[in-house]
């Protein structure tokens, strides 16, 4: 079997005097689509930022396509083809829209042909193009901080609650553009609170709790198995009143 | 920001506003053209200080020490050269102070650099530190600029060609003065260029607001802050070696006492904020003039009251940063 794109192995990270991580393990699968699930604080933000070296792993290694990238700065892991949407956005406020992504194209200006078909899919991101980034709406921001990391082709796309704020049509849009990369050029790690969004993009699944993967495997079986559902994410009927 | 034009709005109001309290024009005219000097003087010294701020967090008290090392270093230039300084040609005027404002900023940067990898790099992320640590390189420097130039204050005349004033009528501009204003404008449209037109200026700007995400971008943020140190270090001793000879004499505590203006006015324009800073040095430059002519008295305490006023209206600065 091939090896998988990115890998965790034991990873424990701390913020600060508290524990955050206590051994994650996970798998992503080249050229797939990676859901990381877990209630609200089980430690998915952690994991991605530990990923891009954002917080530091203080035991345990991370291997992005064969190499240990545990202990790279964090530029140097975003220059392997790594990109990150934060869960905060972190949109760069005083730039335009056409600033912040002359500013994540690395390796020139920004492809007319990539940013057409961007457009096609976030129309307001071409309507306020000169606008400074903090006058958009959240929705907005949300569209600007995803088309920074796909507005030149990356490798991995971690990207963290991309749901979050939009609406229906939108969402839809972004279910599009996600398999399109996932089907062309990119591997994706998502974490998302919206199930449904969930079940339908993922090819497989890593639910954290409490700072550890307590199940990885394929999404459909996943998507089927209510009693872990309930038990892992306290999803299900019982849940909402 | 972009649009905010209020603050902007403030330098003519203030002008204004001192025209009746001064009375007569004449002497209101070459207030306020002073004040336009010193203030753009201070803004060549603090824009590099804001930038450094906004980058990294890094509070640097020892920036005086590079405003004092220009002052010395383009003041020993300047006695060496001084029958090119006291000719009758400005050619040879400026062909002395040519070499030593060049001077001034290339040892200022090149300190500017020893003192980024030695003083401030261990302490990144610590402000108590930092404040310890920078403000011990300000006296360390002083003491060592004592030892090379001795202790005593050194005399400087400008040069021919800067001496006088243009007079219009009953108005006395002085040449200097004129210059200051020159070269404060040319700094900073090319930092305003620099930082709107250029992919550096993009980082900087982006950085100033979230290093961290420019990191998660891929570019290495420590690089473009050492960069940016040692720019703003040579801009202080351009600033010094300006500074020196409009005081016409330099004395090695220079770098402390225009430190404090200078920080003033980086906190009165907001820290991080270049724009800020231009608006705040021009505002400290006119206030301390219009004050120094008004009420001698109370001139000290203007700026800082300036401040206080300033900050109450805009607790974070005329030109808040947006931090992450
Ligand atoms: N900067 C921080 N300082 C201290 N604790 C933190 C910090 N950031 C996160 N934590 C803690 O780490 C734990 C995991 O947080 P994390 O943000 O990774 O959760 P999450 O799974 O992303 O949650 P959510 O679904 O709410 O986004 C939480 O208990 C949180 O309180
Ligand atoms: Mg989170």
């Amino acid at each position: 079997m091939a090896e998988p794109l990115l890998s965790l192995r034991g990873v424990q990270t701390h913020i600060g005097r508290y524990h955050i991580l206590h051994g994650v393990e996970f798998d992503v699968a080249e050229g797939g689509l990676t859901m990381l699930l877990g209630r609200n604080g089980a430690g998915k933000t952690t994991t991605l930022r530990t990923i891009m070296g954002m917080w530091r792993a203080a035991a345990g290694e991370i291997r992005f396509d064969g190499r240990d990238i545990t202990h790279l700065p964090t530029p140097d892991i975003a220059r392997l083809g790594i990109a990150y949407v934060p869960e905060s956005m972190a949109i760069f406020a005083d730039l335009t829209v056409q600033e912040n992504l002359v500013l994540a194209a690395r390796s020139g200006p920004p492809d007319q042909k990539r940013l057409d078909w961007i457009f096609a899919r976030f129309e307001a991101l071409k309507r306020f193009w000169t606008l400074p980034a903090g006058l958009l709406s959240g929705g907005q921001k949300q569209m600007l901080a995803v088309a920074r990391a796909i507005v030149e082709p990356r490798r991995l796309l971690l990207i963290d609650e991309p749901t979050k704020g939009l609406a229906p049509a939108i969402i839809a849009n972004m279910i599009d553009a996600f398999r399109e990369l996932k089907d062309g050029e990119s591997t994706l790690l998502v974490v998302e609170q919206n199930f449904a969004f969930a079940r339908q993009l993922g090819d497989s699944v890593a639910v954290m709790d409490d700072g550890r993967v307590a199940h990885q495997g394929g999404m459909a079986a996943f998507a089927a198995d209510s009693a872990l559902q309930q038990h892992l994410l306290g999803l299900g009927m019982g849940e909402h009143q | 920001m972009k649009r905010d034009w209020l603050p902007l709005l403030l330098i003519p109001a203030l002008m204004i506003g001192a025209l009746p309290l001064i009375g007569s024009p004449a002497s209101w005219v070459t207030l306020t053209v002073a004040g336009l000097a010193m203030g753009l003087m201070i803004f060549i010294m603090a824009s590099g200080l804001t930038l450094t701020f906004g980058l990294m967090d890094v509070l640097n008290f020892g920036h005086g020490a590079f405003i004092a090392v220009g002052a010395f270093v383009a003041a020993s230039v300047m006695l060496a050269l001084a029958p090119w300084m006291t000719a009758d040609s400005i050619w040879l005027n400026l062909a002395a102070i040519g070499p030593a404002v060049l001077a001034a900023m290339v040892v200022s940067g090149v300190l500017g650099l020893a003192f980024e990898r030695v003083i401030v790099r261990p302490v990144y992320g610590q402000h108590l530190k930092q404040i310890l640590v920078t403000t011990g390189g300000l006296i360390v420097a002083e003491q060592l600029l004592k030892v090379i130039w001795g202790p005593d204050q050194i005399t400087l005349s400008r040069p021919t060609a800067l001496r006088g004033a243009f007079l219009f009528g009953d108005v006395a501009i002085e040449k200097y003065r004129v210059l200051a204003v020159a070269v404060g404008l040319v700094v900073f449209a090319a930092l305003a260029l620099t930082l709107n037109r250029t992919r550096i200026g993009l980082l900087i700007r982006a950085g100033v607001e979230n290093g961290e995400m420019v990191e998660a971008l891929g570019y290495r943020i420590r690089r473009l802050f050492v960069g940016v140190f040692v720019v703003g270090s040579a801009l202080a001793g351009l600033g010094g070696a300006m500074w020196g000879l409009y005081q016409e004499t330099v004395t090695a505590a220079i770098g402390a006492q225009v430190a404090v203006l200078v920080f003033i006015v980086i906190i009165i324009g907001g820290l991080g904020s270049v724009g800020g800073c231009f608006v705040g040095a021009l505002l400290v430059g006119l206030t301390a003039n219009y004050i120094g002519f008004l009420a001698p008295k109370v001139a000290l305490g203007s700026n800082i009251l300036l401040m206080a006023l300033v900050l109450l209206w805009r607790p974070q600065g005329l030109y808040p940063v947006a931090k992450r």
